[in-house]
């Protein structure tokens, strides 16, 4: 029995690791490939070492532009998308209203629709309305995919949070905006910040409906896509790698700071108690 | 909090906010939704509209003359006898990428919810990591694995799994392969997220009651995991089904799903009705089978 059950928990986790194994193994190619000099434009084995890649970044112009540009969308359609989706979701946790049902279908349908639908449904409006499709068409289209995940994001945070500090702050006589500004925002603010950091990664990342929004506009996924059929850079997996890299370090920074903010927090409430408890 | 218990609670009851204040009040959740709901009401459900009414046009128009509404419903019978085989693909490919899912993230999932300990966040950490980095990128990242002179192919034609001029890439195998990897978190996540609040004494009382392994998992575990299972099936299923950029990178035309031929119809053979009619064919599809795996789904949480 007991043996049987020690097995059973090696073999779960065996099959568990090997499972991540796929799923890491891409990124050790492109990190590796990131240092390869191609035997061709066209070919995708490894075949030489080279830190070219590395220090020319920029060697390919077009593709360097399309990064930069798929990074000024992500930030514009970030910052629209974060602050239509907090406000939606202060309305939704703090007020009633009529007419839930309609707006919570409005913010979950976008997150069920394939990617596709949507793009092609927008192509549909922007050539009957006769909009020109360009960078401003795939900023629309990205606030319009990210603003359901931050809505998301950010009623989650507060839907967890602790109301009764707010009422500690009022009965301490603070005014509706003090409360919001010390009390309510810096404790939102994770929330607001991971919603923004997961739209930025979406609209970064996004293909199929820029796809079909994007007119003549090339961002760094169109520029990946358009290059497949031509040969591709070997410089792709640099910008690939640097990606990866850069979110693990964001990753890894705020579970570090998560973790001193609560042996701090920790810290601070060890003597509150010891006094209250010699107080009563 | 134990602090705050000792702080005076000022006037007790909070006195009635002014009769402005209230009314004010009573417009703010309007005021606060009206930017959003009205972006995701003129650039997600209207363009839905208009799609519906694109596939409706007469399909003998073109982008340049304009399209007449002539309310054609026969563009719907007409796209789906052009492109039949590749709404067939589409649905197969994902069947059976989402069965080979089910069997690498049920395992996964269950892990790191029970058996990680101190290392789930870590673990946790590598499922999401391949999404860390571009989308496409990673996909031609299995251009090198599955190369005709990479390791796995040269592994798999020892063993005689492949004949000696079998080949991986550009193969049904290797875009159903790409669409596993690529939508495999999507399934693990909500998954993990529910066996983790999974109470493992559960599994014990079966245990205590003479069930093996095996019953315990059939009669304690995989019921109350139903949730998770359905929401990460879910979140695997739509998005494999309309992505294409596995087929055209991993495969060949003989390998093109829908999400191709709807792609091609809008920008390369600017056949927008048709295009719009198996947009919505999609849609349709995918909401028909969401709807009958739910409601079987359902019955079966219940018995």
């Amino acid at each position: 029995m007991k043996l049987s059950r020690w097995l059973a928990d090696r073999w779960v986790m065996g099959v568990a690791l090997l499972v991540l194994g796929y799923l890491s193994l891409p990124i050790m190619v492109v990190a590796g490939l990131s240092f390869n000099r191609p035997a061709n434009r066209l070919s995708y084995d490894f075949n030489e070492f080279t830190l070219d890649n590395w220090l020319q970044p920029c060697a390919t112009s077009d593709m360097c532009d399309a990064v930069g540009r798929s990074m000024l969308i992500g930030l514009i359609a970030t910052v629209v998308a974060t602050v239509l989706g907090t406000l939606m979701a202060f309305a939704l946790v703090r007020h009633g209203f009529k007419g839930r049902a309609g707006i919570n279908g409005l913010i979950f349908l976008p997150m069920a629709t394939p990617e596709l639908v949507m793009g092609t449904s927008l192509l549909a409006l922007f050539v009957a309305a006769g909009v020109p499709q360009g960078f401003w068409t795939i900023v629309i289209a990205h606030v319009m995919f990210c603003v359901s995940f931050v809505v998301v994001t950010v009623k989650a945070r507060l839907a967890g949070m602790d109301r009764r500090l707010e009422e500690a702050a009022m009965d301490l006589y603070a005014s509706e905006w003090q409360t919001f500004r010390r009390i309510t925002l810096p404790l939102v603010l994770p929330g607001i910040v991971s919603a923004a950091l997961l739209s930025f990664s979406l609209s970064f990342d996004d293909f199929i409906i820029t796809n079909f929004n994007a007119g003549t506009t090339v961002t760094f996924p169109m520029y990946v896509w358009g290059a497949a059929q031509r040969g591709i850079p070997p410089q792709v997996n640099v910008i690939g790698t640097a990606m990866f890299a850069i979110a693990l370090l964001l990753v890894g920074a705020s579970s570090l700071q998560g973790r001193r903010a609560r042996r701090a927090a920790l810290a601070a409430t060890v003597p509150a108690r010891q006094t209250a408890k010699s107080g009563s | 909090m134990t602090a705050l218990a000792h702080v005076p609670t000022g006037s007790g009851q909070p006195a009635a906010p002014p009769a402005s204040r209230r009314g004010r009040s009573r417009l703010l959740p309007y005021l606060l939704l009206l930017p959003g709901a009205a972006w995701l009401a003129i650039f997600f459900a209207l363009p839905l509209l208009q799609l519906a009414a694109a596939s409706l046009y007469d399909s003998d128009g073109s982008l340049a003359t304009g399209y007449d509404m002539t309310w054609a419903f026969g563009n719907y019978p007409e796209a789906l006898q052009a492109y039949w085989p590749q709404f067939v693909r589409s649905l197969v490919y994902s069947a059976i990428a989402l069965a080979l899912a089910l069997l690498m993230g049920y395992p996964l999932a269950y892990a790191i919810a029970q058996k990680a300990g101190r290392w789930k966040n870590l673990l946790l950490v590598a499922v999401v990591a391949p999404m860390f980095t571009s989308f496409l990128v990673r996909t031609l990242a299995w251009k090198t694995i599955l190369s005709d002179n990479g390791w796995v192919v040269e592994l798999l034609r020892d063993v005689h799994l492949l004949g000696p001029d079998g080949r991986l890439l550009a193969t049904p195998a290797a875009v159903v392969l790409g669409l596993t990897y690529n939508f495999l978190p999507f399934l693990v996540l909500p998954l993990y997220a529910n066996l983790e609040r999974l109470d493992p004494r559960l599994l014990e009382a079966a245990s205590d009651l003479y069930a093996s392994p095996l019953r315990a998992f059939q009669k304690v575990t995989l019921p109350l995991s139903m949730p998770g299972l359905i929401a990460g099936t879910l979140l695997f299923f739509i998005p494999a089904t309309g992505d294409y950029i596995n087929a055209q990178l991993l495969g060949t035309p003989n390998e093109y799903m829908i999400g191709n031929v709807i792609d091609s119809a809008f920008l390369v053979r600017l056949d927008y009705p048709q295009g719009a009619a198996l947009s919505f064919l999609l849609m349709a599809a995918i909401l028909a089978i969401v709807f009958v795996y739910l409601r079987k789904a359902g019955t079966e949480e219940v018995l």
